[in-house]
């Protein structure tokens, strides 16, 4: 089933959780809401399965308005980040109580219900939990019945808030990895929120991100990850290095330092921001007045395959830090120490406009 | 010494002791403790066991023949087939009253809520005399409704109705204010799960939200039947005190006592007394029961 939101207003007080909100969700896609905590993505979530109203706004379930549809008949599956396992009732009960809960009509007899909620155990792999009690069982387990007792029901879309946010995080791992599987076989509409970016760019088909009640980017995992839109998803996705630069002539200075990149489509005297990646930079001597920007070496952690290089920024980037990421060859060769002054030279730089970007940008860290 | 100590501490840990007091780190001096215990038990005994024992005692000074004819006598049995009453009338109305009014609190957003909330607590901030005189000024011959009900020849003060209206409106806030807090601590989520699978408000209630909370409840239930049967102030206003028509115990009790017959007074009393430890039996039962699904509910948690 596909859903679609259609400008979707949600205020709590004076706090806006959702500011014009409109999204389509394909069918048969796992989407991923990502964004920091206060951005909107549960509170979107709560909208589609009908928990929560929007003020203004519509929701679309296959292209019918579902404004009215209360969440019973919604026909959604939502699995909470604590569980929510009914305490009292044992995984098998947990598991048959959509199914026992149906009108009498379509209710199926109990030899039918327990045929199903076996499949449903084996197919979370915990059919010899069957007897347990919710206390009695691991918060990965947990979340594998809630997954189940959410799919007993055949919902036509699968919401997940943040799923796996209680677990620790080699479960969450293993979950991760589980969940794009299940999917993979069920193909049921699903959307989930997490404001883990890892989380979201290894399990989802497309990733939509939100920040202050709106919507910053939507792409693949790898669109969002190497094209970031906006500077607020350039720096919520991944490491990045940020420098405050303006457009000189043909390059760009960044206080005192200067840098070869050039700026197309720039004024000149425009405030920019610049985003490099870690591997997007690369570390030369300081040989008095060049180019790149100065800073010092803090720290060198070399016992990966590259080797990661913490610094801090000298004279016009006084108190930034950066981070750098290089072969061990490259560190050997520039003997690089602790304490060292070296300047740094981006490869690329992916630039913004400062005046409407500054704010969010400050927001996102 | 050195090493009694250590051989103390180990068959401790053998044991798999756990508690505060053994830990040596942790262990008071033996004037601190024995100061605490002292202190703790001498009110205990002063100021409950004795009062208790006296009941009983001056139950039985004039022996069990006398002790028997004072629970037999039909004002007493009266008596207490009104307590008996009062508390069956009371005890469903404030069960459907306090679940509803938990209910709504806890798991609801409404203005006027904290309003509710203040209204639930007034039994208990209101003197009993004042809650009787209250239904004086409202049902009596010279109150509000009055001259309506003499029209109608319907009695309710100085009649059962009256003593039923007291005792529910001083038992009122026990059952509800036992459960919003329960209610609240374990949140809506578990009943969104329930709306969410397909359950509709009746089913939720009945197959999620009630067996959440159904210690919580028994504990309130046992406190209202306690304070219905144990009843004075607002029921004594209220009362009359028409022998065997109007008398609950407590009544009956003081009628006694004021008619120098102590024996008696005595006996009734300890009817009463009875019945409360019978209720406080049951209270710790319930409590026993509900620290060990707490702990179920715990055990093999991450």
């Amino acid at each position: 089933m596909s859903i679609q939101v259609r400008n979707i207003h949600k205020r709590f007080g004076s706090f806006i959780a959702l500011d014009d909100v409109s999204l389509d969700f394909p069918t048969g896609e796992l989407v991923a809401l990502l964004g920091p905590s206060g951005c909107g993505k549960t509170t979107l979530l709560r909208v589609i399965a009908g928990l929560e109203s929007a003020d203004a706004g519509q929701v679309l379930l296959d292209g019918d308005d579902a404004s009215g549809t209360h969440v019973r008949d919604r026909q959604v599956g939502f699995v909470f980040q604590h569980y929510a396992l009914f305490r009292h009732m044992s995984v098998f009960d947990n598991v048959a109580f959509g199914l026992r809960m149906k009108p009498r009509g379509q209710r199926p007899t109990e030899k039918q219900i327990a045929g199903k909620v076996h499949a449903l155990l084996d197919l979370v792999q915990l059919d010899w939990l069957a007897d347990r009690f919710p206390a009695q069982l691991s918060g990965g387990q947990r979340q594998r019945i809630a997954l189940a007792r959410a799919l007993a029901v055949e919902p036509r879309v699968l919401l997940l808030d943040e799923p796996f946010g209680a677990l620790d995080a080699k479960v969450r791992k293993e979950l991760r990895r589980w969940l794009r599987k299940l999917h993979d076989e069920l193909h049921v509409t699903s959307i989930f929120v997490t404001h883990d970016q890892e989380e979201a760019l290894e399990v989802a088909d497309r990733v939509v991100l939100m920040n202050q009640g709106a919507v910053e980017q939507i792409g693949t995992p790898e669109e969002v990850y190497r094209r970031p839109a906006t500077p607020f998803v350039y720096g919520f996705l991944g490491a990045v290095n940020l420098f405050h630069g303006r457009v000189d002539g043909e390059g760009l200075r960044v206080g005192d330092a200067r840098l070869p990149q050039q700026a197309r489509g720039f004024g000149e005297g425009a405030e920019v921001l610049a985003f490099a990646r870690p591997h997007e930079l690369d570390i030369v001597p300081d040989a008095g007045a060049g180019e790149g920007i100065a800073a010092r070496v803090s720290r060198v952690l070399a016992f990966g395959i590259t080797a990661r290089v913490e610094l801090d920024g000298l004279n016009g980037a006084q108190g930034q830090h950066f981070e750098v990421e290089i072969t061990r060859e490259r560190v050997d060769r520039l003997g690089l120490a602790e304490g060292q002054a070296v300047r740094l030279l981006p490869s690329h730089l992916s630039l913004f406009e400062s005046r409407q970007a500054a704010t969010t940008a400050g927001a996102a860290r | 010494m050195a090493g009694a100590t250590t051989l103390r501490l180990g068959a401790a840990q053998a044991i798999g002791q756990t508690r505060f007091e053994a830990r040596a780190a942790t262990r008071e001096t033996a004037l601190v403790k024995w100061l605490i215990l002292g202190t703790a038990l001498t009110f205990f005994a002063v100021f409950l066991l004795m009062p208790l024992i006296a009941v009983f005692v001056e139950a039985l000074r004039k022996g069990w023949e006398t002790y028997a004819s004072a629970l037999v006598d039909p004002d007493a049995l009266s008596a207490l087939r009104l307590t008996l009453l009062a508390a069956a009338i009371a005890l469903p109305l404030n069960l459907v009253f306090g679940v509803c009014a938990a209910w709504a609190i806890a798991k609801f957003e409404f203005r006027g809520k904290h309003f509710l909330i203040t209204l639930i607590d007034l039994p208990f901030s209101v003197s009993p005399v004042i809650a009787g005189l209250i239904y004086v000024l409202v049902f009596g011959a010279q109150g509000w409704f009055g001259p309506w009900l003499a029209e109608h020849d319907v009695k309710i003060i100085f009649a059962v109705p009256g003593i039923v209206l007291a005792t529910v409106f001083v038992t009122f806030p026990f059952i509800a204010r036992e459960l919003i807090p329960l209610m609240q601590a374990q949140g809506k989520e578990e009943e969104e799960a329930a709306v969410v699978l397909g359950a509709n408000g009746l089913q939720t209630f009945w197959h999620v939200t009630l067996p959440n909370v159904k210690w919580g409840l028994l504990y309130g239930v046992i406190l209202t039947n306690a304070r219905a049967m144990g009843e004075f102030g607002a029921v004594s206003v209220v009362s009359g005190h028409i022998r065997g028509e109007t008398n609950t115990l407590p009544l009956h009790v003081e009628i006694l006592y004021n008619e120098y017959q102590f024996a008696a007074a005595f006996a009734v009393a300890s009817l009463l007394a009875l019945l409360a430890l019978v209720t406080l039996g049951i209270k710790t039962w319930i409590e026993h029961r509900a620290a060990h699904a707490q702990h179920d509910l715990h055990e093999g948690q991450p």
